[in-house]
């Protein structure tokens, strides 16, 4: 039994994007709206809540001596000339105001003490520009919208409802199938508008900063129902994860003046960025930590194996410590039992930031491979490929572009759907529900005895990840990988889900995230494959150059006959004309 | 290589039943939350746990370890001082399944506070204005707007236990929240909501959502402060 529930506006996910979009759309319909958010998680539990170092915004360039023209730079100079200029011109115009919303709405920013916003130095940005609320950031902004969520009536928040399909019709967007985790039930969300908001998919690999919850899934789910995923082969790793567990150290440590050091006890990023030594941008250092590790010059973690380096934040003192970084010294207490003020915090790069993602124009419109418009459908946050972060993000741009992002689409949507009055009608899209129900629901019929896991096929998954799609990549070992990739695919097809019952089936929720992930998984390796040059956080060890004359473009994946194609689409550049990048 | 034991109290919607597992451990540097996936990813996927973050923020995580309410990611086997570990779901709340309590009941009376800045709404969503604050003036309600909503609180809540219409601690410590920041004007509005029987005055000051908040948060400091403003009949927090 399909349960059918009908909205104007239904986001998916609830993570910054998607809470900042709905609060958008709330107050721009004026109440007239309905809406609904969908979170696999209990919303106010999404991934968005690690965020630790800050939002980047030009918020007094006056007293900084910055300007937008500025943060614009250095985020097409950090992307590698890959971002799209007019986007990044676009959100670093709209990154203050929005910045200033979350101040007007409740956000606990930290303060100078006249009582102005306090900002950070940051990897990759020439002025300190990232806005903080301690080391807490993303889950204080969290906090602050989910709650003002509350000031609306037309929202409704389904928690634990998890997205298996996007139904579009005809070029246009009509709803989502969606499991309520709680009871069991398949429910029907018909919508006039849809917003993507469920961010990225750390967890393709093992050693990641990410949530459990950073699968993405539904980036797969979107290209079945037409959308094109654009530049997937570019993925973040994040210099300083803490071993073993791949906790995230904010690159706020560093911006608050912590060192990397080696074995040898020397600062090595002077011979990698002389200038912006350990606040270069975090493909830099990352390849620089790694290459150190791989020369002899890491320490090794004895129970993992894991080779290391050392951030050392000795010298910045207890004060510091415990007023600008007081999560990084308890997550070090906690979960490595060191004390930064007197021990170095052991760090190697991690799986950090999805830079590809859906397809879409400036203003976050969904689109297909030839660039039509999904009518009805919308993008945002880390989720969505805008582009603004080009071939490698520069730290606390993400909170900004999920702002940015989340407000224009949920304006848009807004308005939208108050244009377009006319009831919603099933038609034949409970038809298409009834089958994604059968299809979701047949998995817990499968029980043959020998067949794989859903952790066994996950497994096996973050392993070729780790192995042939790296930081340093080459086109035999990729080759390996996609072949392995598409044999992966065809066990997921098997897999058994032991867990047979209705209520609260995690096991089945799981299955349907990994065979959205294999998917994925296949998208990163052809693109990466492909694209026969170095840019950004996409390193060929068998090309190691950037190749502006055949590779200045994005890639876009998308589905045909059942098959992932590839094809591509051009950068927008204003007024940047690529340069070599140095730091 | 040390084997742990794992009790576990389950529940599949029918039936309760206590469940041990035997799970083999590197080292004791590791978390109830990561022995209990390795359970259920090696040995029984029909587990059901609430987690994501692992790393204390999210709030997922809440069940009652040892006896203790806490979060699973944040308590680490060197901790418990012992290789029996034994886990059941948060207490006050109707269980879903195994260790998944239905926190959401709860969540949502949030709403009841307006656990948000009261003042000319107008002026929040469409102003470009800053209204700033002083580091003095965010620090008398910083420590509040650190709660995670993990609902361990309410789970140790000696009052919750048997009041369902108490609107419980970490509720009552987003009102002193919002009503303590220098940006807010909606005391008057929000203390109509919490002096009332639902709200402060049923609080019996046990301390016990304090003792097991896992950001420090003091709810029951929180209550006091309310009670205080209320008696005091202060206009502004
Ligand atoms: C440890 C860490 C620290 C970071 N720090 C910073 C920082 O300081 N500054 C910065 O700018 N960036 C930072 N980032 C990056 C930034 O946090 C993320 O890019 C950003 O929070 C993503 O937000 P989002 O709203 O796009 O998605 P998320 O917050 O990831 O939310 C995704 C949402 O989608 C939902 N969802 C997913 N799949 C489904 C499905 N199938 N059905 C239903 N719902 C679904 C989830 O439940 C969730 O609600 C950090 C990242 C990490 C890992």
């Amino acid at each position: 039994m399909v349960e059918v529930l009908k909205y104007d506006i239904v986001i998916i996910g609830s993570g910054l994007a998607g809470l900042r979009a709905a609060l958008q759309a709330a107050w721009t319909s004026g109440g007239r709206a309905s809406i609904a958010i969908l979170s696999k998680v209990q919303a106010m539990r999404s991934h968005s809540v690690s965020a630790e170092g800050g939002m980047s915004a030009v918020l007094y360039p006056k007293e900084t001596n910055d300007s937008l023209e500025l943060h614009a730079y250095d985020t097409i100079k950090g992307s590698d000339f890959l971002a799209d200029q007019d986007a990044v011109e676009l959100m670093v115009e709209m990154a203050p105001k929005e910045v200033r919303f979350f101040e007007r709405i409740g956000v606990p920013w930290s303060r100078l003490p006249d009582g102005r916003m306090a900002q950070r130095p940051f990897g990759g940005m020439t002025i300190p520009r990232t806005t903080f609320a301690a080391d807490k950031t993303g889950f204080f902004i969290m906090s602050t919208l989910y709650q003002n969520v509350l000031r609306f009536d037309n929202v409704h928040i389904y928690h634990e409802h998890f997205t298996t399909k996007f139904i579009v019709e005809n070029g246009e967007f009509k709803g989502v199938t969606a499991i309520d985790l709680k009871t069991g039930e398949f429910k029907l969300f018909l919508a006039k508008a849809g917003i993507i908001a469920t961010g990225g998919a750390g967890r393709l690999y093992r050693f990641t900063t990410t949530a459990h919850s950073t699968t993405g899934e539904v980036l797969a789910y979107a290209m079945r129902a037409g959308a094109a995923i654009k530049d997937m082969e570019f993925v973040q790793w994040h210099p300083t994860a803490m071993v073993p567990t791949g906790i995230l150290i904010t690159e706020g440590a560093r911006g608050e003046g912590g060192y990397l050091i080696n074995k040898e006890g020397e600062r090595f990023m002077k011979r990698y960025a002389p200038s912006r030594m350990e606040l270069a941008p975090r493909d830099i250092v990352s390849r620089a930590i790694l290459t150190e590790i791989a020369q002899g010059r890491g320490w090794v973690h004895e129970e993992s194996g894991m080779g290391y380096v050392g951030l050392d934040l000795r010298h910045l003192g207890e004060q510091v410590l415990n007023e600008k970084l007081p999560m990084i010294r308890e997550l070090a207490y906690r979960y490595a039992g060191i004390d930064p003020l007197s021990e170095i915090i052991p760090v190697r790069p991690a799986v950090h930031y999805t830079m590809g993602g859906v397809h879409t124009d400036i203003m976050g419109r969904v689109l297909m491979a030839d660039g039509t418009w999904i009518k009805g459908l919308w993008a945002a946050g880390e989720a969505a490929s805008v582009s603004v972060h080009g071939a490698n993000r520069l730290g606390s741009n993400s909170l900004t572009e999920c702002a940015v992002w989340g407000r224009l689409t949920g304006e848009q949507a807004a308005k939208y759907v108050l244009e377009n009055p006319a009831p919603i009608t099933e038609g034949s899209v409970l038809e298409v529900a009834k089958r994604e129900e059968s299809r979701v629901f047949d998995k817990l019929l499968h029980k043959e005895v020998n067949a794989v896991s859903v952790y066994q096929v996950k497994r096996e998954l973050q392993d070729i990840m780790e192995e042939h799609f790296g930081p340093f990549r080459e086109g035999s070992k990729m080759s390996e990988g996609i072949s392995k990739l598409t044999k992966l695919l065809d066990k997921v097809k098997s897999m058994r889900v032991e867990d047979t019952g209705r209520i609260y089936n995690q096991n089945l929720k799981d299955a349907l995230e990994v065979e959205g992930m294999v998917e994925l998984a296949l998208v990163v390796g052809m693109g990466a494959y492909a694209r026969t040059e170095s840019r950004g956080a996409h390193y060929r060890l068998d090309y190691p150059k950037r190749d502006d004359e055949n590779w200045l473009k994005h890639t876009l994946a998308y589905l045909y006959g059942g098959e992932i194609q590839l094809t591509y689409t051009p950068v927008r550049i204003t007024k940047w004309k690529p340069e070599e990048r140095k730091y | 290589m040390p084997t742990i034991t794992v009790r576990v109290k389950r529940f599949d919607g029918k039936t309760t039943w206590w469940q041990e597992y035997k799970v083999d451990v590197k080292g004791l540097k590791i978390s109830v939350l990561d022995v209990l996936l390795r359970i259920k990813e090696e040995q029984d996927p029909t587990l059901a746990v609430r987690y994501s973050c692992r790393m204390a923020i999210c709030g997922s995580c809440g069940m009652v370890i040892n006896g203790k309410p806490r979060l699973a990611c944040e308590t680490l086997l060197e901790e418990l001082e012992t290789d029996v570990v034994t886990v059941e779901p948060m207490w006050n709340y109707r269980v879903i399944k195994d260790l998944v309590a239905d926190t959401e009941p709860m969540l949502m009376r949030l709403r009841e506070v307006k656990p948000y800045i009261l003042r000319d709404t107008k002026e929040i969503f469409e102003s470009d204005i800053e209204y700033g604050q002083k580091p003095e003036e965010l620090n008398k309600y910083l420590n509040f707007a650190y709660c995670i909503e993990c609902g361990l609180c309410y789970s140790a809540c000696p009052v919750a236990a048997s009041d369902k219409l108490f609107l419980g601690p970490m509720i009552l410590a987003a009102a002193y929240r919002w009503s303590a920041d220098s940006r807010d004007r909606g005391w008057p509005e929000r203390m109509k909501i919490v002096n009332s029987d639902v709200g402060v005055w049923s609080c019996i000051v046990a301390y016990s959502c304090s003792a097991v908040c896992p950001r420090n948060v003091d709810p029951g400091f929180a209550i006091q402060q309310l009670k205080k403003a209320i008696l005091l009949r202060r206009k502004k927090l």
